[in-house]
């Protein structure tokens, strides 16, 4: 087995932690720079959203298409199966054909809810 | 193979030299941050420049060559730029959503970023799940766009940032599933463990014809996991001003723009980590010569080209293929790749189980 132990700091979660801490720093340093170095003016009219000139008519944060949350709810669906095959996937050959076997009747169940989606009209877009 | 751990080895033993263990710890932890963003810095200038080269190339232009030698320093400039531009406040809008969506985005590509193997004894982030780690921590990005969508409180920017949020859901199931056929051929979700698994020949061999398949469709979903090439309706030009980042000015477009090259990064990452070996160099069993002369490379080498040389083919999709339109980008996912890919799983499952692989 290599050693993968960066300094020999075994404790992922802490490294996990300090790239996380690295992003957030990257974020904060940048606006700080930005927030010190670049101009700032006030006009009214630059506040307004970006859209085509004349004034924005109605609510932005508003419903929307409901196509959107159909696919949500089947990358949900997949989403989930494909968790749940990422053990199995890595005990693959000592689980064997006993493994398959049962694998295979989860697998068939969801093969079964795309096609019922697909029967169903759920994946176009209309 | 020289093994780059020496180095961090006697950093540590230095350090423990004359300090104690917890702020050894500490320093460690500041260095590998402070390298970590260098790293990324780096690349994405590297990699505005790389884009910029090969879309010219691909148009018969020459592209930048003003600015320092071979137009090198452009990059920079363009940063710089970007960081004196006017941070412009807005009336309407949610201001914490829309100051948080920057920090997701970059905080979950820098995540992401740990946890690829960069060389020999040169990996930051090592879980026995690293694989799925990275898939998990990936996806975050997703949520800093719709935020930065709702919050923008602008009609494009909404429709921008639901088409984004549709389309890497989508293709979130594509890149997983590719995912779980490759952690089937390895026996191990661990980053450094897929990597020694393929020392003696690269998966993409050794798998053979499910591998290609595998690898093929994550090129596609990769594509439109970083929201560009024939996928880049998020920020389709023509229809929504530039999607979900519209609103953002200054710094604050410039972390979406950074946190898109640093995805192209990543995806091409983990292409080479799951098909072509991560650091691992090009071995082939029996050719011992060839393969001693191949150990020579060093492994950031090998990391760094196989991840620049598939950027290569997914920016080359960028300047080849026509922008799809939402449905046809849906119905491509939901209709052939998917379907595709798990009988790809399967096929894969089989070559496993009756040993027809390498």
């Amino acid at each position: 087995m290599l050693t993968l132990d960066i300094f020999g700091i075994s404790n992922n979660g802490l490294l996990a932690i300090t790239a996380l801490l690295t992003g957030f720093a990257l974020v904060a340093l940048a606006m700080w720079i930005a927030k010190l170095i670049s101009p700032r003016s006030f006009n009214p009219q630059k506040g307004e959203a970006y859209e085509c000139g004349i004034p924005t008519r109605g609510e932005s944060m508003s419903q929307f298409k409901v196509g959107y949350y159909l696919f949500a709810i089947l990358f949900l669906m997949f989403d989930v199966e494909t968790v749940f095959l990422y053990p199995w996937a890595v005990q693959m050959r000592e689980l064997g054909v006993d493994g398959l076997i049962s694998i295979a009747v989860f697998f068939g169940v969801l093969v079964l809810g795309l096609i019922y989606a697909w029967r169903k009209g759920a994946l176009e877009w209309k | 193979m020289q093994d780059l751990s020496t180095i961090t080895d006697a950093i540590h033993s230095f350090l423990l030299s004359f300090l104690p263990g917890w702020l050894t710890t500490t320093v460690e932890c500041v260095l590998i941050g402070v390298g970590l963003l260098l790293v990324y810095a780096l690349l994405a200038l590297f990699y505005i420049y790389y884009e910029r080269k090969v879309c010219a190339a691909f148009q018969c232009r020459i592209g930048p060559n003003r600015v320092g030698p071979w137009g090198l320093l452009q990059s920079f400039a363009d940063m710089f730029k970007i960081l004196i531009k006017e941070l412009i406040h807005l009336n309407h809008i949610d201001k914490f959503l829309f100051a948080l969506a920057p920090y997701l985005v970059i905080i979950a590509s820098m995540l992401a970023f740990a946890v690829l193997p960069w060389g020999n004894g040169l990996q930051i982030i090592d879980f026995n799940i690293g694989i799925f780690f990275l898939i998990a921590v990936s996806s975050i990005g997703v949520l800093g766009i719709l935020l930065a969508g709702w919050s923008s409180n602008n009609k494009f920017t909404l429709i921008g940032a639901l088409r984004s949020g549709a389309q890497m859901v989508s293709y979130e199931l594509s890149v997983g599933l590719c995912i779980v056929t490759m952690v089937c051929l390895a026996g191990t979700m661990s980053v450094g463990g897929i990597v020694e698994q393929q020392s003696d020949l690269w998966f993409i061999f050794k798998g053979h014809v499910p591998a290609l398949i595998a690898f093929v469709i994550y090129l596609i979903a990769g594509t439109a996991e970083c929201n560009r090439g024939p996928f880049d309706l998020p920020e389709a030009e023509s229809e929504l001003t530039a999607g979900y980042h519209t609103e953002y000015s200054g710094i604050h477009f410039g972390f979406f723009y950074l946190a898109e090259y640093l995805n192209l990064f990543i995806v091409a990452g983990v292409a080479s980590l799951l098909f072509l070996g991560g650091w691992m160099p090009l071995h082939i069993p029996g050719w011992d010569a060839f393969n001693n002369i191949m150990n020579y490379i060093p492994s950031v080498v090998w990391f760094v080209g196989k991840a620049i040389a598939i950027s290569f083919i997914i920016i080359w999709f960028k300047w080849t293929f026509p922008r799809l339109r939402i449905d046809q980008m849906l119905s491509l996912e939901w209709k052939y790749l998917l379907p595709i890919h798990l009988f790809n799983l399967v096929l894969m499952v089989c070559v496993i189980i009756f040993g027809w692989h390498f």
